[in-house]
């Protein structure tokens, strides 16, 4: 079983795109290897800046002779139709067997495909692998028509086994497939030839090439923590920048370096990241957490120790730091000035063309914290003073340079202006939380001015319908619901967004059509307060205003028919991702559907007690016995009401109770109906759902014991209606119909 | 020749003698305000068409929103580009580069010289190419850029292009902090100069000049003659009444957006332009490259049979 060895030799390749294309190779290959018919035991890739390799042990010599057969015409078929089978199947006409098949006689087709020589399979699949290579840009160099991701230079691809090498022929735009290859551009310039991947490997690194990604990391992380360490100090670890780091170098030589003092006094943040962007350093701090040193990974030894490599850095991130400190000094002289140069140049800042500025972005948001703040245990003037700080960041020289510092800057300058803490948290945690995974902000002022930023992001696309489709979420909207929702539950706030989303969107719709009067707006914001939902406050601010006899503008009349749609359909667009997110906890949508469908459902953390409750309900016998039982019930009595074309809502009388089973199904019902109506009054739907579960019982006897469609026409209306309290009882709890098996 | 040069004007002169050496025509600077050494029709206009080319040479350019007075220790309104062209691109370009790094002093033995992805793209050019910013221990020190598309047009067979930033790898190789103190001739001659003595005053006039002093009406007024102007040479006929030969004249309209171009940049840094006229802009001076693209392929010099 020979071994398989591959590596495309080329000018740097970007070391973001190593490590995917390592992987590329690998299938591609693999996939074209296995279906032309070979089979192999172990495959593994690699890549450095200048090289992609490929190593496949225990390859097929040669693929399987195949044989098939086909059943063609009838003999005597028409002369077209034998002559087109042939042409399918590639054989002569000659070859053709005629056999019979018990239905009279047929022609056949046998084709026989020998086996092929793994080194011409191979030539095949590496030509295609090039020419189809995933690469996420790729390029033409000189006067050739090849693709790839920057010049490829050389091929080595042989095959070996206890035999020696042999090199696979193959050639691909002027290049041929040698069994040769170089070390490190500067350290080991010189070809050499390879008989194995362990000779490949072990010869690379004589040459100054460490070929793993993972070793070259590991090299640079211990090295790197070995060195801070002997100083007392700590590298700050960063994973991203270690893989990138990685890819820039074939033999990682790790070099520490001291920052000047005079920049010690910059936040660690933004030393870092100064550091990070534009050098790719690693960060060093001492025991207080201030960053001291950095870190660079040169990719060559010099005989002086890397010092004249050292001098070089320091000076570049000298050059970089004062930059830093330059931009830093100037931000503090308008912090300390409280910021207001940085508000009004956000007039300046075009948020999206549609909405408007940042400004007024701001301006909205500011008004919004201050309605959400009572809800969320926030100080309303504070909530709306931190949104309206929140944005002034953008306009410091820091996050022009920095934008991942928005936010943090926004902190340090909010402290500056002296004000006060929650307010300066907040600039930095109302962008929170990013991702599934980053942490939900919890002081009071900063859920505030998070779930207003997030509402107006929402609702502003939403009123331009630049919704999310498909895999398209150019404003992360999708991230903004799901940080409503996490917000919301995490922080265990009871709020209705009905009346946010609803006062947003029309604030937001105002902007677009820029049709209603600064007083219209407000005292219909105010009325969406007071009544809750859009259509009810519609109603409510137009007859207040035509009794009043005051004008109502055609604005008014746009927003009315385009709010109440808009809003309904942003709340089922956060229902969605509540379903991926409850999901994502074991909580099947059915029993979402069935939660969703109660009144009060823009209460998320309402809706997520519910459809808990519900889930470790089902989870009991009597829950699901009981599902059965209340299913059973609706479907007759909504069989009986179709029949009947009517609905037996006029209430079950205990006098026309013929049986034990019925009258104790009655007192069941009532005790339930209570006990119920307590429970949900308390929002205790464990205790509502353990009510429920009490009916289990005598709901079994009742269906056991009693016919319903009996000849009395009395009783069966009776009992119609006995169901009728069974389904509306329960759907006190929850829409049972919606669920599932 | 790995010694160390003493000056500015020492470096420029052994980039010139070492790409000379490796066959490029030595060129010399086009004679308009450009904003980098790309846009020499050397450049843009010779990376289209099959025709062999080489060539390299000093482009002053301007960058009106960079200027600082003079007190910046490495941002310059008038800085130069030193660039090179090769088409095809060689094979060993990759290697003649870095023999050129040698060639100013630069010793690989004791340097780290790294490739970082930069992929260069110019909306005004139309144009986009994938290469590196070279790193010397840490400093950007040159562009290298193989050219796919430049005016709209596939670049077949594909330019190679180098920059250097030549203040900056002059100040790296000489060890200079502020580019103001930089010798530009040998330290030793009867009468030194330094940098600042040759373009400090530039410096502070222009960058007065460029932020607060010109006329922007007139500006714009002058970028709606070179967009007119442009439009207008190459809606001429190609065959010429008077001589009968067939003579597009690219190179003339070309020059007009090169001034739009430059215009453009002065007009940014008065501030006039929003960020959404940007956009706009920039699209009317690409416009105009294209045009230029256009027509030059169909000259001798763009390949046309």
């Amino acid at each position: 079983m020979p071994d398989l060895l591959i590596e495309l030799f080329s000018e740097e390749i970007p070391a973001r795109m190593q490590a995917k294309a390592a992987a590329d190779l690998k299938r591609m290959v693999t996939d074209g290897l296995v279906e032309a018919g070979l089979t192999y035991a172990a495959a593994g890739a690699f890549a450095t800046p200048r090289r992609l390799a490929l190593s496949v042990e225990g390859l097929t010599a040669e693929s399987p002779d195949t044989r098939e057969e086909r059943k063609g015409p009838k003999v005597g078929a028409p002369e077209k139709a034998i002559e087109g089978f042939c042409r399918g199947a590639g054989v002569a006409r000659e070859a053709l067997e005629v056999r019979d098949t018990g239905k009279g006689e047929v022609y056949f087709a046998v084709i026989e495909q020998p086996g092929r020589q793994a080194a011409e399979i191979i030539a095949e699949v590496l030509d295609q692998t090039i020419r189809n290579f995933p690469w996420p840009k790729s390029m033409r160099w000189g006067a050739g028509s090849l693709k790839w991701v920057r010049p490829l230079h050389s091929i080595l691809c042989i095959l070996s086994d206890e035999g020696g090498a042999q090199i696979v022929p193959f050639e691909i735009d002027g290049i041929t497939a040698s069994d040769s290859t170089r070390g490190h551009r500067f350290m080991a310039p010189d070809a050499f030839s390879v008989t194995s991947f362990e000779d490949y490997e072990t010869k690379l690194k004589r040459a100054k090439v460490v070929l793993r990604a993972d070793e070259r990391a590991d090299l640079i992380c211990s090295e790197a923590s070995n060195q801070a360490f002997a100083a007392g100090l700590d590298l700050v670890e960063d994973p991203g920048l270690l893989a990138e780091v990685a890819g820039l170098v074939e033999w990682p030589v790790v070099l520490m370096g001291t920052i000047a003092e005079d920049f010690l006094g910059l936040p660690p943040e933004v030393l870092t990241a100064s550091m990070k962007e534009h050098q790719k350093f690693f960060s060093v701090r001492d025991k207080t957490g201030q960053v001291v040193r950095f870190v660079t990974v040169a990719n060559r030894e010099t005989r002086d120790g890397g010092q004249t490599i050292l001098a070089g850095n320091q000076k570049v991130l000298f050059a970089r730091l004062s930059d830093a400190k330059f931009f830093w000094e100037n931000d503090l002289r308008i912090a300390t000035e409280g910021g207001q140069a940085w508000l009004d140049a956000l007039d300046n800042v075009t948020f999206h063309n549609k909405l408007g500025t940042v400004a007024e972005l701001v301006d909205r948001m500011a008004r919004l914290s201050r309605e959400v703040a009572p809800l969320v245990g926030a100080d309303p003037d504070q909530a709306e003073q931190a949104a309206r700080f929140a944005k002034a960041d953008l306009s410091s020289e820091m996050v022009y340079e920095f934008p991942d510092l928005q936010g943090l800057m926004g902190r340090y300058y909010a402290q500056e202006a002296g004000l006060p803490d929650a307010v300066a948290h907040a600039a930095q945690e109302h962008y929170a939380p990013l991702g599934p995974s980053d942490t939900v902000p919890t002081a009071p002022v900063s859920v505030a001015v998070a779930l207003a930023e997030k509402l107006d992001k929402l609702t502003g696309f939403w009123a331009i319908d630049e919704k999310p489709t498909g895999s398209k979420d150019p404003f992360a909207l999708r991230r903004a619901a799901l940080g409503v929702i996490r917000l919301v539950l995490e922080n265990d706030l009871r709020l209705r967004l009905d009346r946010f989303i609803d006062a947003q969107l029309v604030r937001q719709k105002v902007k677009v059509e820029a049709s209603l009067t600064h007083d219209e707006v407000a005292e219909l914001v105010d009325m969406i307060a007071k009544h809750g939902v859009f259509g009810a406050a519609y109603r409510t601010m137009k007859d207040a205003w035509s009794s009043a006899e005051k004008p109502l503008s055609n604005g008014f009349g746009a927003l009315a028919a385009t709010v109440p749609d808009k809003s309904s359909d942003l709340l089922s667009f956060l229902h969605d991702r509540l379903k991926v997110y409850l999901r994502d906890q074991g909580i099947s949508h059915d029993v979402i559907d069935a939660s969703l469908a109660m009144p009060g459902n823009d209460d998320l953390l309402l809706l997520v007690k519910r459809a808990r409750a519900l889930a470790a309900f089902l989870q009991t016998d009597d829950g699901e016995n009981l599902i059965q039982g209340f299913k059973r019930a609706n479907n007759i009595l909504t069989q009986a009401e179709e029949k009947d074309g009517v609905e037996y809502s006029f209430g079950a009388d205990v006098k026309f109770a013929d049986t034990d089973e019925e009258r104790a199904l009655f007192a069941a019902l009532d005790a339930a109906e209570r006990n119920i109506a307590a429970a949900m009054e308390a929002e205790d739907f464990a205790a509502a759902m353990s009510a429920m579960a009490a009916l289990r019982a005598p709901i079994d006897a009742f269906f056991e014991a009693v016919q319903i469609n009996t000849e009395s026409e009395v009783l069966r209306r009776n009992r119609l209606n006995l169901l009728h309290r069974i389904r509306t009882i329960c759907l006190a709890v929850a829409d049972l119909r919606k669920l599932e098996g | 020749m790995t010694d160390t040069p003493r000056s500015f004007q020492e470096i420029i002169l052994r980039l010139q003698t070492y790409w000379a050496a490796k066959g490029c025509a030595i060129l010399q600077p086009y004679d308009m305000e450009v904003g980098a050494g790309t846009f020499h029709p050397a450049t843009t206009l010779r990376s289209l068409g099959a025709l062999p080319w080489a060539a390299a040479y000093v482009q002053p350019s301007r960058r009106p929103t960079d200027g600082r007075y003079g007190e910046n220790p490495n941002r310059l309104q008038h800085y130069y580009q030193y660039q090179v062209l090769i088409k095809p691109s060689p094979p060993d370009l990759q290697d003649l580069y870095l023999g050129s790094l040698e060639a100013i002093g630069i010793n690989m033995e004791m340097h780290d010289i790294r490739f970082v992805e930069d992929d260069w793209e110019s909306p005004t050019l139309g144009a986009w190419g994938l290469g590196w910013e070279v790193w010397c221990d840490g400093m950007e020190v040159s562009q290298f850029t193989y050219f796919q598309q430049v005016g709209g047009h596939d670049c077949h067979p594909v330019s190679g292009e180098l920059t250097y930033g030549l203040e900056r790898l002059a100040m790296y190789v000489l060890g200079v902090d502020h580019v103001m103190d930089m010798p530009f001739n040998d330290p030793d001659a009867p009468i030194p100069l330094t940098y600042g003595d040759v373009f400090k005053q530039a410096e502070q006039e222009h960058s007065r000049y460029n932020f607060d002093v010109a006329d922007t009406d007139a500006l714009l007024k002058h970028f709606e003659d070179a967009e007119r102007e442009c439009a207008a040479i190459l809606s001429h006929d190609q065959i010429d009444p008077k001589t009968g030969h067939k003579i597009v004249m690219a190179l003339p309209a070309y020059d007009q957006a090169i001034k739009a171009s430059h215009l453009f940049n002065l007009l940014d840094a008065r501030g006039v332009i929003s960020v959404t006229e940007r956009q706009a802009y920039i699209g009317r001076v690409r416009a105009l490259t294209k045009l230029c693209a256009d027509a030059f392929v169909q000259t001798a010099a763009g390949g046309a049979k």
